[in-house]
């Protein structure tokens, strides 16, 4: 069969930029990016603040830099890219069908295809808000992109659901445009964001946080009006007596994001029901040979950092795919989710594969843990590796190495187990 | 003696610290767990600074608007100054990333960079 590409990358944020460059450095010869809009760079184009690159670069870069430096370089490289292109299919077989208004319904075939679509954000009907129905209501991320790449303001004065990092970043960025943000509610009695962003984009701005606190009702019949805020408890059920009505003309969501994998599904890649994405090996490498998966479609991360390191590596098992180079699993041993841990990625890996390079485990812990903690990984009979930390929180991932000291202990293994404890339980 | 604390931004840990000071001098920061988390202490309590990341008006781009941010770290005090300045400020496309749009905003010594190329 005559293939068009190599690689096919699906998506030009950070994680499909930063596999197209490893993918085309491991050696592809003819590696694409497909991308839906009109310019390459992802969600980063709108994530116009500073706090990226910390590890990469060691920078403290605003969102579209980091993104542009992963452009130059692929631009450089050689890279090509299919721009205002949405893929409507792919196959097991590798064959992507994409539609464009310049190209109309086409097809081409890879040897490889890297997943590297991201997540969505959940929106109203996801977390069911009561109330009326009125305009006003607005995922943090499209208000987000409305306020710094398109030049609207969504509204004056707003109410902010839910401590992700977007709301909060929302809340300093309406502020600094002149909005008046309320309050900002999260249903949880922890912020789900990170610290950081508390301290500079609510503290810093006087704007109020209240924990446990959700929106009971959303009042207004064209636009929003006003919210009626209301305390949890720890079942997150209202408590009677303590709704008060915040008046407001904008409800802005930030309760969490989605990996995005219409098309996964629809090509019947094998998906967590746990994280949403594709079920991987330590490649990144979904159950269909030859497809991959970097970054948010996979599971959502904390840092953007870590992404393009994921994304490396899905490049890297993507061309020796098409070079045919990559070593076939001998063994296949699954990954779990043990004690306080929610998920791990990946899911499965081939011990084989620790005999020349560590592999990373992923995973968010299900409950802050503020106290010194370890981080252990076993098999059903003995501990493998465990590392400490001074806490565990699930708005950070945590990574634990596997490195080829190992490789006789996780060959034994017929299953691995990832915990994470506080040391005085131990 | 004044008392403040602060919520310690230097690394994702965020320990509580206590600054204690005498007028406008720091006599001591309690509460870190690093010398990083020292200096952000004392450089909270007396002269808090912050990146700031924003965006000015573009014409003739692919969007109607360019993100900026500051070469480094400027004085909290100052935000509302340099965003008054920024609102005023209108540019032509194209703009090459890292492009100074404006040197040496609100005498700060900080200049304000292009963060794409538009």
């Amino acid at each position: 069969m005559k293939h068009n590409y190599d690689v096919v990358v699906i998506g030009a944020g950070p994680a499909g930029l930063a596999s197209a460059i490893e993918a085309k450095k491991a050696g592809a010869e003819k590696v694409l990016v497909i991308e839906r809009d009109r310019e390459p760079g992802g969600i980063l184009l709108q994530c116009i603040h500073n706090g990226f690159g910390l590890h990469t670069f060691k920078e403290d870069l605003p969102g579209p830099a980091y993104a542009q430096r992963f452009i130059d370089e692929a631009r450089a490289l050689g890279i090509d890219f299919m721009l205002d292109t949405m893929v409507m299919e792919i196959t097991p077989e590798r064959r992507l069908w994409l539609s464009s208004a310049r190209k109309g319904y086409f097809s081409l075939d890879a040897k490889a295809i890297v997943l590297a679509m991201g997540c969505r954000e959940r929106t109203r009907p996801q977390i069911r808000i009561p109330g009326m129905r009125p305009a006003g209501v607005f995922t943090a991320g499209t208000a987000q992109r409305w306020v710094n790449v398109q030049g609207f303001m969504p509204g004056k004065r707003f109410v902010i659901l839910g401590s992700g990092d977007i709301g909060m970043i929302m809340a300093r960025r309406l502020t600094l445009e002149g909005a008046r943000v309320e309050s900002v509610l999260e249903v949880q009695s922890y912020l789900s964001g990170l610290m950081r962003n508390y301290v500079q984009c609510l503290e810093d701005w006087n704007v109020p946080l209240h924990l446990r606190h959700t929106v009971k009702r959303v009042i207004g019949k064209n636009r929003v009006e006003a919210v009626e805020a209301v305390a949890v408890d720890e079942k997150w059920q209202f408590v009677p007596g303590t709704e008060r009505i915040i008046p407001c003309d904008t409800l802005l969501l930030s309760v969490g994001l989605i990996p995005e994998n219409e098309l996964s599904k629809k090509a019947g890649i094998l998906l967590s029901a746990v994280t949403g994405g594709p079920v991987v090996d330590q490649n990144f490498q979904t159950n269909f040979p030859g497809i991959f998966a970097a970054g948010n479609v996979v599971h959502v991360y904390d840092l953007v950092d870590y992404v393009s390191e994921a994304g490396n590596q899905a490049g890297h098992g993507a061309a020796l795919f098409a070079n045919g180079t990559l070593a076939k699993p001998q063994k296949s041993i699954k990954v779990n989710a043990g004690k306080n841990v929610r998920y791990v990625v990946p899911q499965f890996l081939d011990p084989q594969a620790l005999k020349d390079e560590a592999i990373v485990l992923q995973c968010r812990v299900t409950q802050p843990i503020e106290e010194d903690v370890w981080f252990e990984v076993r098999s059903e009979s003995q501990s493998i590796v465990r590392r400490s930390d001074r806490y565990a929180r699930p708005g950070e991932m945590v990574s634990v190495k596997l490195t080829p000291s190992m490789f006789d202990d996780v060959l034994k293994a017929g299953e691995l187990f990832l915990d994470i404890y506080a040391k005085s339980e131990a | 003696m004044e008392e403040k604390n602060f919520i310690c931004t230097a690394c994702p840990m965020g320990c509580k610290l206590i600054v204690r000071l005498d007028g406008n001098e720091v006599v001591q920061v309690l509460g870190h767990r690093c010398r990083r988390g020292e200096n952000y202490g004392a450089q909270e309590a007396t002269t808090p600074k912050r990146m700031l990341a924003t965006t000015v008006r573009a014409r003739g781009g692919l969007h109607p608007l360019l993100p900026v941010y500051t070469s480094a770290e400027v004085p909290k005090a100052k935000m509302q100054e340099i965003l008054a300045i920024l609102r005023e400020v209108d540019i032509t496309c194209p703009v090459k990333m890292g492009d100074v749009i404006l040197k040496d905003i609100a005498d700060t010594g900080v200049d304000i960079l292009a963060s794409r190329d538009l």
